[in-house]
This record gives C-alpha cells, structure tokens and sequence, in this order.
C-alpha cells in the first residue's frame, strides 16, 4: 500500500492548534493594547493545553487548563487593571529597539535550534503505558520518588500565600 | 488516547462556529440605527457617571493571588487522591506535611483577615 502524502486527521489538528498557539503567540507581543495582550496570552495558554493533549499529556493539559488559564490568566487582567492608566490607548508600543531585539530573539532561536538538534532525546524514565492509569501513577511517584519535592512546594506555596497577604493588604488600621 | 478527545474538538468547533453565527447574523439582519442612547455603555441600567477606565483596588489581585495558591496545592491533590485507596497509610502520611504547612498559611490568611472584604 503505497503512502500517499495526505495528512492525517491528527496532523490537520495540530497544524490548525499549533497555528492558534502561535498566532496568539505572536499577538502577545504586537497588539498595541497591553489588555488585549493579556486576553491573548490565556487564547496561547489554551493552545498550549491542546498541544499537551495531542502529546497526550492529558494531566498536563488540566493543570494548564486549571491554573494557566484559571488562575495565572486572571492574575495578571488583574494586575493589568491594577495599574495606573494601563486601561486606555496604546498602552503596549513599540520602542526603537524592536528590530534589534527581534533580530537577537532570531539569533538565539537558531541558536538553540542548532544546540538542541545536536543532543539525543533522553528516553522517558519509566515509559507508562496508556492503559495504566496515568494520573495514578503519578500520584504514586509524587508521594514516592518525589515526596521531599512535594513538601518543598507546600513551603513554597506558603511563602507565595503570605508573602501576597504581607505585599497587597493595606494594613493600617 | 489523543482521539479520545474527538467529541471535545467537535464542541470547540461547535461553540466557535455559534459564537460566529451569533455575531454574524444581527449584522447582516438587524437594522442599524446609531445614536447616542445607544452607543453607551450599559451598567445594569444605571447611568455611567464615573469613567470606568480607572484603577482597581489592590485587593482583588490578593484574591486572585490566594486563589492560584490553593489552585496549585488542588493540582497536587489530584494525583495523589487517585492512589490513596491503594496506597493506604503511607501516601496520607506522605501528603500530611505538605497540607499542615498549607493549612498554616490558611490560618494566617484567616487571622490577618485576608478574605475579609473591606
């Protein structure tokens, strides 16, 4: 059976979500208002949640659902509406450096492209299997093999919680 | 496994395709007749009488901020309450460092009345 080249149903839908991701992507740093910024950074994180997904990656694709997307997305709309006159005009311009600047981004990106074909893939640590539950093996390495790390993260976590508690509440009685 | 999310595709497509149709259609049918009544912003009937373009209070970035704290600690609940059952005494014991530190930092918030909206 000879192979023709016509793409798969899979290839069409990642050409068509890695073209959203980028696209947005892009859109990031043009829009000429930082608010219409932000609303496109959480359209790239969604796309990047696809990509996860055709990875099958899915619990990575929740957690960037969960808190990209939820949380990280919100966070800064907020801080966008928190400052002083960010709200109106072009609030995103560009300066005189743009072609530098993107013309050193194009030199790192071969860069790192040319760095990055040089080395071999490493091979997943434990290759899981679909059938076997993904998420809960997961679980099983996070309070195993990762437990010191999870505990780090819960005094993380805390440092974040208080350090936000101590920066933005306005404390005088 | 990536097929598996085909119905989700087809709800995206689905929910793009309404929101396009919705937009679309009013202009196509609707009469269009501007004036000034109309071209203002709406605020629950109330006429404006502030610009709404003006800075928010520092408080809602700490909700938002206490909020992702507590999004992140549930991220790593899920896997673990998926082998709990299995793994009995030892993953409780394993999280329970990682919670008491957590539910610390929900006392001091409390305490400091963080959630209190003033």
């Amino acid at each position: 059976m000879p192979t023709l080249p016509v793409p798969t149903f899979t290839q069409v839908v990642f050409v068509l979500i890695a073209a959203f991701t980028v696209i947005s992507g892009l859109g990031v740093v043009v829009a000429r208002n930082l608010f219409h910024s932000a609303l496109l950074l959480a359209a790239t994180f969604f796309g990047v949640a696809g990509l996860y997904v055709m990875l099958e990656a899915e619990f990575l694709a929740v957690t960037q659902i969960l808190i990209y997307v939820g949380a990280v997305a919100t966070l800064i709309t907020f801080a966008i509406m928190l400052t002083r006159g960010a709200m109106h005009g072009e609030t995103n311009p560009l300066n005189r450096q743009w072609g530098k600047a993107a013309l050193f981004a194009f030199l790192f990106l071969v860069g790192l492209l040319g760095y990055l074909g040089g080395i071999p893939w490493p091979a997943p640590f434990q290759a899981i299997q679909a059938d076997e539950g993904l998420i809960a093996r997961l679980g099983e390495q996070l309070v195993t093999r990762y437990m010191v790390s999870l505990e780090v993260m819960g005094l993380l976590l805390m440092v974040a919680l208080v350090g936000a508690i101590l920066l933005a509440r306005d404390d005088k009685p | 496994m990536a097929e598996s999310y085909l119905p989700l595709l087809i709800l995206i497509v689905l929910a793009l395709g309404f929101g396009a149709v919705v937009l679309v259609l009013p202009a196509l049918l609707g009469p269009r007749e501007i004036n000034k009544q109309k071209m203002q912003p709406y605020e629950s009937g109330i006429i404006p009488f502030t610009s709404p373009r003006r800075r928010f209070p520092v408080k809602y970035y700490l909700v938002a901020m206490l909020f992702l704290v507590f999004d992140v600690e549930v991220i790593f609940l899920y896997p673990w309450a998926a082998v709990l059952r299995d793994m009995g005494v030892f993953a409780l014991v394993a999280m329970a460092p990682f919670l008491l530190v957590l539910v610390l930092g929900f006392v001091y918030e409390l305490k400091k009345g963080a959630l209190h909206w003033r």
